[in-house]
């Protein structure tokens, strides 16, 4: 049995997600910092560690006027949370700190007060890779798909049924940005970004935030909202040039940060009742099923093209919608973190029932980086 | 499809990636193996990622290789004419690299995965010259 040690007693976004020029970046941050902590029913005073990243923890320390025991600037891409929330773990059961405030902000779409990232020309990612054409994620992310196709028999209309059943999520949730239902033969037909990759199948551009408060589970129960429990996490990172996988058809990070999650959680696959895995672009769910081990090589496809993971299907996954159809800042991993939490609580607004474990997996630097949190309605199991 | 070689992106060599950019220049693709381990490895760095061993040496690639994945990208870019496919191709020493691939319709029709490659060099600016692959039509 494995008993927890942190909760998670705040959770919120930015009051607005989608178009938000008037905030600036850092202010997104404490947006959604504020509702965290409006959720949790504490105060700035109260928090005493911060994490973050897109922004330096001393930036958003500074700009809510926190003086911290402890900070975290871990920034390997968008599941740097799920990392931070795992470390955030570690420094409150030994000490160094006892309420953590993890932040996200970003003005993806807006683009005001956001700096910008490229590689620089005498990285191995300079040098190796940027002179031939690729464009950020949409051509360097995309990259392996077809080799996963052929090697895992996977068509493309099974990898286009992703954008449709996380659209059925989006449908029953007031704040996706696309909620209109779509079909496989129009995610095909839809406009082309990098074969094989229509519009559809890339996540959306959009502004937005949300932040996380963590304490000691035994003070959990002292605040409003019912705590949701950090059974287990991992992390692991693999390389930051898409060009050097090991294997283009499976993450190494994917592969250690859950097991490395699973097994600190104690659970098996059978014990997981809500699933969501980071979905920047319609492989990611493939890949995730496959390598976290809930599909057996080559099925992710027919699973999800069959419904199981839509709604009524024996898996929920992205139940908020996801990067395609919910919202996409660019560092997504605090949403689908967001979404595990709301439907620990019971109150997402696509409810699956009874969820006691939720399983969050995130990536971060285009398969560069995973982390994978186990959430739990219990303290213990 | 036609490169614009003025608009490439061009890489800035490093004290642990010079001897490959000279060796493009050369008209040689260079690897690295290590002298302990015999490990084959790109891209460039004076220690084998295998095992650490810091006694390494250059290995001239054959550059053949094989078509492993890409995608073609639709969106503008200022070195290309139209949609231009983004590869990463496995050399027959086992390690893989990204390419343009040169000398082939840019359509998921014409390039095929695994299909036979090889290197093959043209320079753009500042003294770079890039290793790009076409059809090995020899090997087919």
């Amino acid at each position: 049995m494995s008993a927890a040690k942190v909760a998670i007693v705040g959770a919120a976004e930015t009051t607005a997600l989608g178009r938000i020029p008037q905030m600036s970046q850092i202010q997104l941050h404490a947006d959604a910092a504020l509702n965290a902590l409006t959720d949790a029913g504490l105060t700035l005073k109260d928090i005493d560690g911060v994490a973050t990243a897109g922004e330096s923890p001393t930036a958003v320390a500074h700009y809510l006027g926190i003086a911290p025991n402890w900070v975290d600037g871990t920034a390997v891409g968008g599941c740097s949370f799920m990392l931070h929330v795992r470390h955030a773990v570690a420094a409150i059961e030994s000490g160094l700190c006892q309420c953590v405030l993890i932040t996200h902000g970003e003005s993806g779409r807006s683009n005001v007060g956001r700096a910008g990232w490229a590689s620089s020309p005498g990285s191995l990612a300079g040098q190796f890779e940027s002179p031939f054409g690729g464009m950020g994620p949409t051509t360097m992310f995309t990259l392996p798909v077809l080799r996963f196709l052929k090697d895992t028999g996977t068509t493309l209309e099974q990898l286009a049924s992703v954008a449709v059943m996380q659209r059925q999520w989006a449908a029953l949730n007031p704040r996706a940005t696309l909620q209109e239902p779509t079909s496989v033969e129009a995610v095909l037909a839809d406009r082309m970004i990098a074969y094989p990759f229509t519009k559809s199948q890339c996540c959306l551009v959009t502004d937005g935030g949300g932040a996380l408060i963590l304490v000691a589970a035994e003070r959990a129960k002292d605040f409003p909202q019912a705590p949701v429990y950090i059974l287990g996490s991992g992390e692991s990172t693999e390389t930051p040039m898409i060009s050097q996988m090991q294997d283009l058809t499976r993450s190494r990070a994917f592969q250690m940060a859950g097991a490395r999650a699973f097994e600190t959680a104690g659970i098996q696959h059978r014990d997981v009742d809500h699933l969501m895995i980071y979905d920047a672009f319609a492989h990611l769910p493939l890949y995730g099923l496959e390598d976290l081990g809930f599909c057996e090589r080559g099925e992710a496809g027919a699973f999800i093209a069959s419904g199981q993971t839509a709604p009524g299907g024996i898996l929920p996954l992205n139940t908020n919608g996801g990067g395609l159809s919910y919202m996409h800042s660019g560092m997504y991993g605090m949403y689908a973190l967001q979404e595990s939490v709301r439907q620990v609580r019971g109150t997402a607004a696509a409810k699956v029932a009874g969820v006691e474990i939720s399983v969050c997996h995130g990536v971060g630097g285009m398969f560069g980086a995973s982390g994978t949190v186990v959430m739990s309605a219990s303290i213990a199991r | 499809m036609k490169i614009d070689f003025e608009q490439v992106t061009v890489p800035m060599p490093t004290p642990e990636t010079e001897h490959f950019w000279s060796g493009c220049v050369a008209g040689e693709l260079r690897l690295q193996r290590c002298d302990d381990c015999s490990g084959v490895y790109f891209p460039p760095r004076p220690f084998c990622p295998a095992c650490g061993h810091q006694s390494v040496s250059i290995l001239l690639a054959s550059g053949k290789a094989r078509l492993l994945s890409y995608v073609i990208n639709h969106r503008p870019h200022p070195a290309f004419d139209g949609p231009y496919a983004i590869a990463v191709v496995e050399l027959e020493e086992g390690v893989t690299m990204m390419a343009n691939i040169l000398n082939v319709p840019q359509t998921p029709e014409a390039l095929i995965l695994d299909m036979p490659l090889k290197v093959t060099f043209r320079p753009i600016r500042r003294g770079i010259v890039l290793p790009y692959f076409e059809p090995d039509g020899a090997v087919s």
